[in-house]
């Protein structure tokens, strides 16, 4: 599904993944973890297609297709989506307009006709359900005022509407206590399934006792360093980051 | 086109003496007494220059070096007028076209007892006590050469007279159009609205062009709102690349009155506001919104004024901004809090989004208080688009120019939101939606 290669990217200069080559097949669930300033936010934003990071080498491949000339609309209507570290408040739309805008948008551009009004209440109603988000969130102004909590499982709602092939999590575990993690955590595990791909993004073990991961990977200075199972994140939690850093240093030395 | 300017302070000039020959029994009365001393004043003022603060970024060289025509007339019909109004609006409809009430295209259907609603010649033929009791005393002719130009030329435009205790259900609609299909045509209406003690109304100015030509529109309009009054008044401008405008809405606000008001400029070469609101009474509570769109190589200027004179009142002002193109928009908000004003609300912000590296946005807020115990705030903001909601938008799929249409409307939305009347509301949400399609 996703093949990345060789990727290079900077921002302001500033170089920060430095070379990595990961491959997603369908229906896996990676993980992606490492210690902070490792790049890890930067790969998804590079993948996502956010405009401030110049990718400088290497290529994505993304169900067959060069994913990297893309616009970030045209990589969300083939399936991409990225979850939010702080999804963006945005006074003036409400969710659920935004959120008909999008799939309307999405369906045009392969060229679907688009829902009207009552087939998009119905199958908005039903994704709600299925992550238990409250509806009267859905009239609000999108993420505005909304809690931690809220924000993230609006982040999760809007994954179960677009239905992504590929989804992507940055640090979606940050800024949520337990409760609000099993509850997201819930919702990702609900859209599993074998033709979907996921890649967690998070510095900490604990979401993957919920999410539990086929691979997990370990960034460090932009460079995946070490590769492995959900042993392996185990590992880290006990052991920290040090040991691996000290392991590339050594190769290095 | 010609470019070739005139003088044109001297052609109103000597306008107005050529006129004052013609009049015979009215030089006595006080409201042409008051025309006479604006004029003297506008021939002591002259127009203003750059060099005057309060006109600094707004330059009317241009609008004040060409030939008008004062009185034009016009080939207006009830066709032309429906194709150009803002659809579905009832109430009392007032139409005035190149200046002059037009009343084959006026409907008044609420009663005479709740509402007097005269063209300003008639009401100064059948009750000029009433009408010289308020005429010229609230806006400013001494400082402000436009007000005192007005002034002088007064004599046509609108009286309304809301007698104590009435409600006016159906709203009030003026509209202002400038018929400029066949030549420059200038207009000046002077409109003055009483609103007596307990009495409600809602009113709209709107301004619509006709034609390419060039237009100068030189309204003033005084609003007196007695205690515990409710006025609601609306400014809904939609007028041709080639209209020019200056405008003067002057309020007096007497105790526990409410004054709410919506500004909306969405098209016009050159427009400048002026909103006065005196809050010359305790416990009043006043809203100022306004909205500026600007495009192309158009100019938009807001002045307004909240002059807390009493203790105990609240002033709330939120104007938005969007610049696209060479346009240049203008704001400055004044607040005043006079010595005996304590226990005064005040708060004001302004924001704007520069959509063109071309544009030009100025803002200047600006306190004077004079009291200790006040609550003021005040806070502008000019900037581009938000990159990370543009980004965020984009990334559920939503291609680059349907974010941002999203977000302007948003940001638009709130302003317009606050516009009580649903006609006009939908008429110019239509509009930004076609602006930013």
């Amino acid at each position: 599904m996703l093949k990345i290669n060789d990727l290079h990217a900077s921002i302001d200069g500033k170089k920060i993944l430095n070379g990595i080559n990961l491959e997603v097949k369908a229906g896996e669930v990676h993980a992606i973890m490492g210690p902070n300033g490792s790049g890890k936010s930067t790969l998804a934003s590079v993948l996502a297609g956010r405009e401030d990071y110049e990718v400088t080498n290497g290529e994505v491949v993304f169900e067959g297709e060069e994913l990297l000339e893309l616009a970030p609309e045209e990589r969300a209507a083939k399936g991409i989506f990225l979850a939010f570290q702080y999804p963006v408040e945005i006074p003036g739309v409400t969710t659920i307009n935004f959120l008909k805008t999008a799939v309307n948008e999405i369906r045009k551009y392969n060229g679907e006709a688009p829902l009207d009004a009552a087939q998009f209440l119905k199958m908005v109603r039903e994704k709600a359900k299925l992550v238990k988000m409250n509806d009267s969130l859905l009239k609000r102004a999108l993420n505005e005022g909304f809690s931690g909590g809220e924000k993230k499982r609006n982040e999760i709602f809007q994954m179960a509407v677009l239905e992504p092939k590929l989804s992507i999590l940055d640090e979606t575990d940050s800024g949520l206590d337990i409760d609000a993690l099993r509850i997201v955590a819930e919702g990702v595990n609900t859209l599993r399934s074998p033709d979907k791909s996921t890649i967690v993004v998070t510095h900490y073990q604990r979401l993957l006792d919920y999410i539990v991961p086929d691979y997990v990977h370990v960034l460090y200075k932009g460079r995946i360093v070490k590769s492995g199972t959900k042993e392996l994140a185990l590992e880290l939690e006990e052991k920290g980051y040090d040991w691996i850093k000290a392991e590339v240093e050594a190769a290095h030395a | 086109m010609s470019t070739e300017t005139i003088d044109l302070k001297s052609k109103l000039i000597a306008d107005f003496r050529s006129q004052e020959k013609a009049v015979n029994g009215e030089a006595q009365s006080p409201f042409y007494q008051t025309r006479r001393q604006a004029l003297a004043r506008f021939e002591d003022l002259g127009f203003p220059t750059p060099k005057n603060e309060e006109w600094k970024y707004s330059n009317v060289r241009n609008l004040v070096g060409r030939d008008y025509n004062f009185s034009a007339p016009h080939t207006l019909t009830q066709e032309d007028l429906n194709r150009i109004a803002i659809p579905n609006v009832s109430g009392n409809i007032l139409c005035f076209v190149n200046g002059k009430y037009e009343a084959s295209l006026s409907t008044i259907v609420s009663p005479a007892d709740r509402i007097t609603i005269l063209p300003m010649r008639q009401a100064l033929e059948e009750k000029p006590d009433e009408v010289n009791a308020w005429f010229g005393k609230m806006a400013d002719s001494q400082q402000e050469a436009f007000t005192a130009l007005n002034t002088a030329f007064a004599g046509d435009g609108l009286y309304i007279h809301v007698p104590a205790g009435k409600t006016v259900e159906q709203p009030v609609m003026l509209y202002f159009i400038t018929d400029t299909r066949t030549e420059d045509v200038a207009s000046q209406p002077r409109n003055l609205f009483v609103v007596e003690e307990r009495a409600e109304v809602k009113i709209t100015e709107s301004f619509l062009t006709l034609g390419e030509q060039h237009s100068l529109t030189n309204i003033v309009s005084e609003i007196h709102v007695g205690k515990e009054a409710h006025v609601e008044y609306y400014k809904v401008q939609n007028e041709g690349g080639t209209a020019s405008h200056i405008g003067t809405t002057q309020v007096v606000m007497e105790d526990r009155s409410h004054f709410y008001s919506a500004t909306v400029s969405l098209n016009g070469a050159f427009i400048r506001n002026n909103l006065n609101i005196a809050l010359d009474g305790e416990y009043c509570e006043t809203f100022m919104y306004g909205l500026y769109f600007p495009d192309g190589k158009q100019h938009i200027d807001n002045h307004t004024i909240a002059d807390h004179r009493k203790p105990n009142s609240q002033s709330n002002e939120l104007y938005k901004g969007v610049l696209r193109g060479k346009s240049t928009g203008v704001f400055n908000g004044k607040i005043f809090v006079r010595q005996d004003a304590q226990k005064t609300n005040a708060f004001q912000s302004c924001k704007n989004v520069v959509l063109s590296p071309e544009a030009t946005m100025n803002t200047k807020p600006q306190l004077e208080i004079f009291a200790d115990d006040v609550k003021c705030s005040h806070g502008t903001t000019t900037g581009q688009l938000d990159k990370e909601a543009l980004f965020y938008l984009r990334s559920r799929g939503i291609s680059k120019p349907e974010a941002l249409s999203l977000l302007m409307f948003a940001f638009c939305e709130d302003v317009i939101s606050q516009i009580r009347i649903e006609p006009i509301r939908e008429y110019l949400e239509g509009i930004i939606t076609q602006k930013l399609a």
